[in-house]
């Protein structure tokens, strides 16, 4: 009985199909409309803008603690392939792709101000609130997935999370499960290279993400995250087989977190500045942005007025939000969606609090 | 003696700990070179090395896990969930192993570890950052549950659960890690776990409460005292489980009233437990129902409601005037 190696195909491909100057790799080049193409430039501009104000407000105490999506807009490629009927399960640092799939920029800041009401999800969005505990949404989708193949649809689930993530339980659980059952999964590992203070190479001796789908027999695949043209492609063929019932994929779109962690964290404690200069040549819009210029689909006027555009866009949705935050909120409300039918000692304890707040509004009245 | 706050105070206990014990070692997520996202293990990976502050991978099952691994070969691990909304990854290992090997071995192995877990509301946080869970583990058998209430006890509380024997679950109140400053001695001082404390005396009602709700509670016996003539005696239990109810339900059977107060969810919460032991302990002596002042049995609203869910004094006050009016 000798010892012998056993045969197992562990490839893992890195695709990249822009350079950092917005150079495109013609064969690999997707062909998406021009209409296509400048909404998703329009998308991430507007969600970095929307991402900055949003700092902006935190600084200034008009929304609480929040996750700055700066520098991973090119996620939205991971969406752009989706149909209405598909399904998103989104970590914390999902916005940009939420709001592709449509979810409004008020509701966002409803959340991070504070309001239950920012969770509403408008009627017809598949998408799933977002997952705060780490890694615990990738199930979610695997199990949506299985649905999708017991209903015979041609429908996929896809699930977000980070480099982070990768180190949870849940996370080999879902792969496993997604695995075995072949669903029609896509998992998408936004890798940013950090989970707050702890880098990457701290994170898995792993030298890729992408290879830990190897040991589930689930195709992998490591991705130029701030390539937005090599994350709609990998994820295009992802959900093309995932559609045509050949299960599941998982993607690492390589990243960086360019801004803090979240708005109460410090990076200046565990990470130098001269490693997140690098980043900003790779900045995925600028060099999406060359890649339009060159393309002669933007010109430097059309991009100024983009920008316009969308910084608009986001004062209009913060003047929406800030005439709902004028009008108040009951604290009633804290009890709405508890359960379908309230139970009685619930019931009993909303009175308490209607009670109290009467009492205390007519000592003031 | 320094004036310090609860961050300050634990960190001091961790400190001490390990310069005097090289069992004790510190894990968790963000630990190390962050020193925690609240700075209670700030400075200790560079005083004590990496080998003994670990930033271990994001792993809430891992860290406990691992931790009665260490816990079994000798070392004393504490190790911090970065907040108590997930350490729920983390209960499996607690329930099926810390606290049971003692008990699986007949004697054989123990699991003296220490699961530090921020909780509670207050602070204007995200979604699973500001939950009172300790029902949870304090309905464990085998894990002993603690929660202090300012930085003097928790330093001292922090010290008795790394030498403990036996499993603690250690909840720190956010609210109050930089709410306020108390003298801290900088010599020894323990608190021995499973008992209660007096902090304030009063013979009209009492007042039982814990951790961050402790307090509102005093604002309200003060309040009382001064604008009612109303004497509260006010009691800390600091620990959950076991549960101290020789303070209590002595105090009970001088005031004949009381009121609990804790912002976990009401039902099967620990005020729960509380109202038993009174009514198998000071039945006779009670004159009024005892009442609970507590979070509601709905998830923790997100933080423009939490100030309406959390218990404050004025609701505090209103429970004591009925108890007193029945
Ligand atoms: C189960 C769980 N443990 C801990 C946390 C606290 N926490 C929030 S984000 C984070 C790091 C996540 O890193 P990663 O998965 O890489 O995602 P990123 O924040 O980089 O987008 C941690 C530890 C959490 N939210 N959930
Ligand atoms: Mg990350």
């Amino acid at each position: 009985m000798p010892r012998k190696p056993i045969d197992i195909p562990c490839r893992v491909d890195h695709l990249s199909i822009l350079s950092e100057d917005g150079e495109v790799d013609r064969e690999m080049e997707p062909e998406l409309s021009e209409e296509l193409l400048l909404r998703m430039y329009r998308t991430m501009l507007l969600c970095r803008r929307f991402d900055e104000r949003m700092l902006t407000l935190q600084r200034q105490g008009r929304i609480g603690t929040f996750a700055p999506i700066k520098g991973q807009e090119a996620q939205i490629g991971a969406v752009v392939p989706l149909e209405p009927e598909d399904w998103i399960a989104p970590s914390f640092r999902e916005m940009p792709a939420e709001v592709w799939r449509g979810k409004s920029l008020e509701s966002v800041l409803l959340t991070y101000a504070g309001y239950n009401e920012g969770g509403k999800i408008p009627e017809g969005l598949n998408n799933l609130p977002i997952a705060i505990p780490v890694g615990s949404q990738i199930l979610h989708a695997v199990g949506i997935a299985y649905g999708m193949k017991y209903r015979r649809k041609r429908h996929v689930a896809m699930a977000f999370f980070g480099d982070g993530g990768t180190s949870e339980g849940d996370f080999h659980e879902a792969l496993n499960f997604a695995g075995v059952f072949q669903v029609p999964a896509v998992f998408v590992c936004q890798n940013n290279q950090w989970a707050i203070s702890v880098p990457r190479s701290r994170q898995t001796r792993s030298r890729t993400l992408a290879q830990k789908a190897v040991a589930y027999e689930i195709p992998g695949v490591q991705v130029d995250g701030n390539d937005i043209l090599a994350v709609y492609v990998a994820v295009k063929e992802a959900v093309e087989r995932a559609r045509a019932g050949e299960g599941p994929t998982f993607i690492e779109n390589v990243t960086y977190r360019m801004s803090v962690h979240t708005t109460a964290d410090d990076p200046k404690k565990y990470r130098r500045d001269e490693e997140v200069e690098p980043w900003i040549a790779r900045d995925p819009i600028t060099r999406f942005e060359k890649y339009l210029l060159k393309k002669g689909l933007l010109t430097d006027q059309k991009v100024a007025s983009v920008d316009e555009e969308v910084t608009r866009e986001v004062r209009e949705a913060e003047q929406r939000w800030a005439l709902q935050v004028e009008e108040g909120i009951d604290p009633m409300g804290m009890f709405d969606h508890a359960y379908e039918d309230l139970p009685p000692h619930i019931l009993v304890q909303r009175d308490e609090l209607r009670r109290e707040l009467e009492e205390k509004s007519s000592q003031r009245g | 003696m320094a004036k310090m706050t609860m961050v300050q105070a634990l960190n001091m206990a961790l400190a001490q700990e390990m310069e005097k014990d090289d069992r004790v070692v510190v894990l968790g997520e963000d630990v190390g070179v962050d020193g925690g996202v609240f700075r209670v293990t700030d400075g200790l990976i560079d005083r004590f090395g990496g080998e003994r502050v670990m930033d271990t991978p994001l792993a809430e099952s891992g860290i406990a896990g691992f931790s009665i691994g260490l816990a079994l070969y000798g070392l004393r691990p504490v190790c911090e969930m970065q907040f108590s909304g997930f350490s729920y990854y983390a209960m499996h290992q607690m329930e099926a192993h810390a606290a049971r090997l003692r008990w699986r071995s007949q004697g054989r192995f123990h699991v003296p570890m220490v699961l530090r877990c921020p909780y509670g509301g207050g602070v204007r946080a995200l979604e699973h950052h500001s939950e009172s869970r300790e029902a949870y583990w304090a309905h464990t058998p085998g894990l002993k549950m603690v929660i202090p209430s300012g930085p003097r006890n928790a330093r001292a509380l922090l010290v008795s659960a790394i030498r403990d024997p036996d499993p603690v679950v250690f909840y720190e109140p956010k609210a109050v890690y930089r709410a306020f400053r108390e003298e801290v001695p900088e010599e020894e001082e323990v608190f021995p776990i499973g008992r209660s404390q007096l902090v304030r005396g009063g013979k009209d009602v009492t007042l039982i409460s814990y951790g961050a709700t402790l307090r509102p509670t005093l604002e309200a016996a003060q309040t009382l005292h001064d604008r009612y003539g109303i004497e509260a005696e006010v009691i800390d239990l600091l620990t959950i489980s076991p549960l101290d109810d020789e303070l209590f339900s002595g105090s009970v059977r001088k005031t004949g009233r009381a009121v609990v107060v804790h912002e976990a969810p009401r039902s099967f919460g620990p005020g729960a437990e509380v109202v038993s032991r009174l009514v198998e302990k000071a039945f006779l002596y009670l004159e009024a129902p005892v009442k609970r002042v507590t979070g509601f049995d709905i998830v923790i609203p997100l933080y423009q409601r939490e100030q309406e869910y959390l218990p404050h004094a004025d609701r505090i006050m209103k429970a004591v005037r009925e108890t007193l009016d029945f």
